[in-house]
């Protein structure tokens, strides 16, 4: 079961408190658990990745185990504390005002 | 006992005010979307409690909201509910993706950036959101990088009308301080297919055949701030607005001048008059009397405040060059606040009332078409949008 912290407002859109759980079936990648998060939660779909490219808004980041994720390939492999649900990946926005 | 429900998009989430049919007191609903950017709420004509909310952020994107209940309850149209495993969504409503087909879209069009250079387009937010006239289920989105969509089931789905984006002149439009946006749509009651836009800064443009194909209506517009002050395309134009009574009336706040058209946009001339300055946002049309306008001057270049710091809105009753100024009830000393292009509107009611919104949070209400003037709320985060409507 892999853990994913949201960001304030997406936890609103989502209607979601706390960590969200995914399954994922085969390799833990930034794209496997996008592809699940959103499939879990559609209304998720377009705020986290651009509609249109498929990347990572601008103002967003990807960390997990106190590492930045957000310039590795969607395709790299994820920690394997993050596969075994040990550790979240946590999506944050950047601060950048208010 | 029929009522008003003003619509109020701000900075930070939606808020809903709604009055009796005497507007004095008012109940206020919100903050809907907390922390939100909401450019702009419209309500369907066709069924009032039929709303539709443009959200956006700069962190994460586009999101389209839609109640059914006149503002009580709000969902995600196609993203409310949980896709059977293995389905997609029956919707996105917020996928704005232009069309880029050699079948029906304009693949690899630019506009023109600040420098001059070509640029894509790329999607940023809706700004405007126009539902139809008759139909719930169809509503018009005006968009940043401008681009004209329309969903046809109540904005599950939304497609472009490519026709406007990739009809010639594209690569000339170039944006306005607030980014190259289209922020105006008209729908023409007596002519289905007559739909006119503007868009900051390229600007006006008309359909007489519901979306496919468009012509610029920029004729008799001046503008010194551009290389060619008549060119037919670069226009910074700030809103437009007709009564539904003569559709081919327009009236138009540019980013300097007050124009009207007398001809569907055909051609423009000004009826600036007397106004202390002709630079201002919004513009609006007395519900019962084509003639009469309302605007609200506001100094420029870059300063974007009223004139000696006294907040007015000026009444023509002549179809523009000659204005009063329109006082009680608003500060006339010390005011510093901006009135942004879409936060003007107008009810229906037998003594037309009119609202107004500040980027310092005050909405203001006059229910004697601007004789004296009211603030519905004070402290309201920016307001970048006000709609009005008129209840049964």
């Amino acid at each position: 079961m892999i853990r994913v912290v949201l960001p304030h407002h997406l936890r609103t859109l989502a209607k979601v408190t706390g960590d969200v759980q995914l399954e994922i079936e085969g390799e833990v990648t930034q794209r496997s658990v996008l592809d699940a998060l959103e499939a879990r939660y559609p209304m998720l779909m377009g705020t986290i990745r651009d509609h249109a490219t498929g990347q990572r808004r601008p103002f967003l980041r990807f960390f997990a185990c106190e590492q930045d994720w957000s310039h590795e390939s969607p395709d790299a492999p994820l920690p394997e504390s993050v596969a075994s649900g040990k550790e979240p990946l946590f999506i944050i926005g950047a601060i950048a005002g208010g | 006992m029929s009522g008003v429900r003003v619509l109020v998009g701000t900075r930070k989430g939606a808020f809903i005010l709604s009055s009796d049919g005497k507007r004095q007191k008012w109940d206020v609903s919100g903050p809907h979307f907390a922390g939100w950017e909401i450019y702009h709420m419209k309500g369907s004509p066709a069924d009032p409690n039929r709303i539709y909310a443009s959200q956006t952020s700069g962190w994460f994107g586009q999101v389209l909201q839609r109640s059914d209940d006149g503002g009580k309850t709000w969902s995600m149209p196609g993203g409310e509910e949980l896709p059977k495993p293995g389905e997609f969504p029956a919707g996105l409503s917020n996928k704005f993706v232009y069309d880029t087909s050699a079948e029906t879209g304009k693949p690899l069009t630019t506009h023109q950036w600040y420098d001059g250079t070509q640029h894509p387009w790329e999607f940023k937010r809706v700004w405007h959101l126009e539902p139809s006239l008759t139909d719930p289920d169809t509503v018009y989105a005006g968009i940043e990088d401008a681009a004209l969509f329309r969903t046809t089931d109540g904005a599950k789905n939304w497609q472009e009308l490519p026709g406007l984006r990739g009809h010639g002149t594209g690569p000339k439009w170039q944006p306005g301080a607030g980014g190259l946006c289209l922020h105006t749509i008209l729908l023409s009651p007596s002519d289905p297919g007559r739909i006119y836009i503007a868009i900051s800064a390229a600007g006006a443009f008309r359909t007489d055949d519901g979306g496919n194909t468009w012509k610029p209506i920029n004729q008799g517009l001046r503008s010194s701030y551009i290389p060619d002050p008549t060119a037919e395309i670069g226009h910074c134009v700030h809103h437009v607005t007709l009564h539904p009574s003569r559709p081919n009336v327009l009236f138009m706040q540019k980013h300097w001048d007050v124009m009207r058209s007398d001809n569907a946009g055909d051609l423009w001339h000004e009826v600036s008059g007397n106004l202390p300055t002709d630079f201002g946002f919004v513009i609006d049309v007395h519900a019962h009397e084509p003639e009469t306008v309302y605007v609200v001057p506001i100094k420029s270049d870059s300063e974007h405040y009223p004139p000696e710091g006294k907040l007015r809105v000026y009444r023509s009753r002549t179809g523009g060059n000659e204005w009063e100024p329109l006082t009680k009830g608003l500060p006339q000393s010390n005011c510093y606040v901006d009135v942004l292009r879409d936060a003007m509107a107008v009810d229906k009611l037998d003594s037309c009332g009119i609202y107004f919104g500040t980027t310092g949070g005050q909405v203001y209400a006059s229910a004697d078409a601007g004789d004296n003037w009211m603030p519905i709320v004070h402290d309201l985060p920016g307001v970048l949008s006000v709609e009005a409507q008129t209840l049964p």
